[in-house]
């Protein structure tokens, strides 16, 4: 594999000849892996969550994790958020790793950096507060906000960046809210920490069609004029497209394909890749209508899935910021059709 | 492009007429009885589901459209009502039923699929036990003769019948969607409402059993009435598709028309707000989407 060439994921090391690309990189995430054991006695086995997953979080960029439910992708943001501990590999905040013991105050620079939105706005603020109080207690405990006559500024100022009216809003309480606008005071209260980078976990996937793109534009917004690095948990690659610059495809713990979004969604290699973009709802193409490469990636679609489960470190470059995991895909005769 | 136009055009004008219909709604209204007063949930809708076709009910939360799937059943509850207008299956209004009617045409003629579907199966009894309740009622089979056809219409969903005595939690989500679509064909019903019935599943799952469904409509020429509020899924799954918006059906035309030619603003606004996974128009999306915040 290619040491040389500046990967977004895999060896970040290899970066450094070019400072411009190294000094961008704000989270850092190498060879990751958690183990879940689950049963007891003798019917205790072993779950693998996450297997060598490396990637980076670059400055006013976004990174889509994809994949289907239960590949691992929640599970690399709760271990980045120390949620869980890794069972190995490390994660690099700033050129230092985040994880074992650290102190309290390590732990408040830490979570005054990097914050986590949850896809569920209704259960993700607190029903007891007024929307004042999620806002401003986070300005001040990590302090952004000492003078106490300036707070209410400061809040009016924060939600007005998420295009919520300060006047109306600020004292009304969650359950007096859309979807959407609550989502927009969770990504508030990213802004209110001040985080340098944003892990948004389905941020998108329970609200509205029509207030969708709202939301979206709003994160991209925050990404481009704040310089946030957004890590875009998806299962969605329309809106992975929509709004992240690289992709990376995540299957049982693995990354098996990644890079720049376009190159990936345009050109994929990997065959579960292929798998799942075949099944992304296309308007323009109707269901009797589908390419006969498409249908033969949906009839092999169990067959894809067991071989993409297999553990593998070999990794191929495909072209530029694009690679795959090698997998031993023979037992698939290639489709005639390769375009 | 004119030709295709034409045909859709003339598929629409066929099926206004009404021997072909399985279905006909016309000028229903629904109400919710709140404190304040009436709340008016579907305002004067109405749409025809002909022989075999697929039809689409599209739109954001809170429109109407799984109000209307719960009224063709008759299954609203209180506070909910409906006010005004006719539901005619097979030409007869299934609001002026009495029970037992009501009773003999549920899954034999109308049979739905709720949105959490999944959930819906009753988990202290088997997959085969699940069939047998409606198979007994409506064909007087008995536990043995049930489980054979539920041994058929699961090899249909593609689920090994071998699982027949297993329980709902031993099955996966999309599964478990499989056995209540199998359920749902069992009586071999003209009408299928499936309400948002794979949302909850992943989008490989949801394009498999989709396109099963899509086989086994051509296979036993049901009508589906299909309700999602992904609009590029619709367009792919559904022959013609009607556009909700505050109760009102905005727009009805083929899912073709739907797709490129709009002509309702709030078609056009909800496709807008749609980001397309392929090509190159996700820029542009973008950029059209500044513009228009510029301009508001």
């Amino acid at each position: 594999m290619s040491n040389n060439e500046t990967n977004i994921l895999n060896n970040p090391q290899s970066t450094q000849s070019e400072p411009s690309q190294d000094t961008d990189t704000v989270l850092e995430v190498s060879d990751l892996a958690k183990t879940f054991s689950v049963g007891h006695g003798f019917k205790r086995t072993e779950v693998k969550a996450l297997r060598d997953v490396s990637f980076s979080l670059k400055k006013g960029r976004a990174l889509a994790l994809v994949g289907e439910s239960g590949s691992g992708k929640s599970t690399v943001a709760r271990v980045i958020m120390k949620m869980y501990e890794a069972s190995a590999g490390d994660v690099k905040y700033a050129g230092e790793s985040i994880l074992g013991k650290k102190s309290a105050a390590q732990m408040r620079a830490y979570r005054s950096a990097v914050q986590m939105v949850f896809q569920d706005p209704f259960g993700s603020l607190n029903p007891a507060h007024n929307i004042y109080h999620h806002i401003a207690r986070p300005l001040l405990t990590h302090g952004h906000v000492t003078d106490k006559t300036k707070l209410q500024a400061a809040v009016f100022d924060i939600l007005s960046q998420v295009e919520l009216d300060p006047e109306v809003t600020a004292y009304k309480y969650p359950h007096e809210l859309s979807g959407g606008q609550r989502q927009r005071v969770a990504l508030a209260r990213t802004l209110a920490v001040a985080a340098k980078v944003v892990l948004a976990d389905e941020p998108t996937s329970m609200l509205d069609v029509s207030i969708r793109i709202d939301v979206l534009n709003l994160l991209k917004r925050m990404k481009d004029d704040n310089g946030i690095a957004f890590l875009y948990i998806t299962h969605d690659i329309a809106t992975a497209r929509y709004f992240a610059e690289d992709i990376a495809v995540m299957y049982q713990g693995q990354i098996i394909e990644w890079g720049r979004c376009g190159d990936v969604i345009d050109n994929p290699q990997h065959p579960y890749t292929k798998l799942l973009l075949s099944a992304v709802p296309d308007a323009g193409v109707r269901f009797d209508e589908i390419n006969p490469q498409q249908a033969y990636y949906l009839e092999n679609a169990q067959t894809i899935r067991d071989v993409s489960g297999e553990s593998s470190t070999a990794i191929q470059r495909v072209a530029d910021n694009h690679f795959i995991r090698v997998q031993d895909f023979s037992i698939l005769n290639s489709p005639s059709a390769t375009a | 492009m004119n030709t295709v136009e034409a045909g859709a055009k003339s598929t629409l004008e066929g099926v206004k007429d009404s021997s072909e219909n399985i279905l006909e709604v016309s000028n229903l209204c629904i109400d919710y009885l709140l404190n304040e007063g009436e709340f008016r949930a579907v305002n004067n809708v109405s749409f025809n589901i002909a022989k075999g076709e697929i039809f689409g009910l599209a739109g954001e939360s809170g429109c109407g459209k799984s109000t209307i799937a719960f009224a063709i059943n008759r299954l609203l509850q209180p506070p909910a009502y409906i006010s005004g207008g006719e539901i005619l299956l097979e030409g007869k209004n299934t609001l002026r039923m009495t029970d037992t009617e009501l009773a003999s045409i549920r899954w034999k003629k109308v049979s739905m699929v709720f949105q959490s579907a999944m959930n819906s199966l009753n988990p202290v009894i088997t997959v085969a036990e699940q069939f047998r309740d409606m198979l007994h009622r409506h064909q007087g089979l008995n536990p043995q003769q049930s489980a054979q056809r539920a041994a058929q219409l699961l090899t249909l969903v593609g689920i090994d019948p071998s699982r027949l005595n297993d329980y709902p939690h031993q099955f996966s989500g999309g599964m478990r969607q499989r056995i209540v679509i199998a359920i749902g064909l069992a009586l071999n019903p003209d009408l299928i409402v499936m309400d948002e019935p794979t949302t909850a599943l992943d989008v490989v799952v949801q394009r498999e059993i989709l396109q099963q469904i899509y086989k086994l409509r051509e296979q036993f020429g049901f009508s589906i009435l299909f309700i999602t509020h992904d609009l590029s899924l619709m367009t792919q799954f559904c022959d013609r598709i009607g556009v909700m918006y505050k109760g009102e059906l905005v727009e009805v035309d083929s899912a073709e028309n739907i797709l490129h030619q709009p002509q309702h603003s709030y078609t056009q606004k909800l496709w807008s707000a749609i980001p397309t996974p392929f090509g190159d128009s996700v820029m542009s999306q973008y950029a059209a989407a500044k513009e228009t915040e510029v301009t508001q």
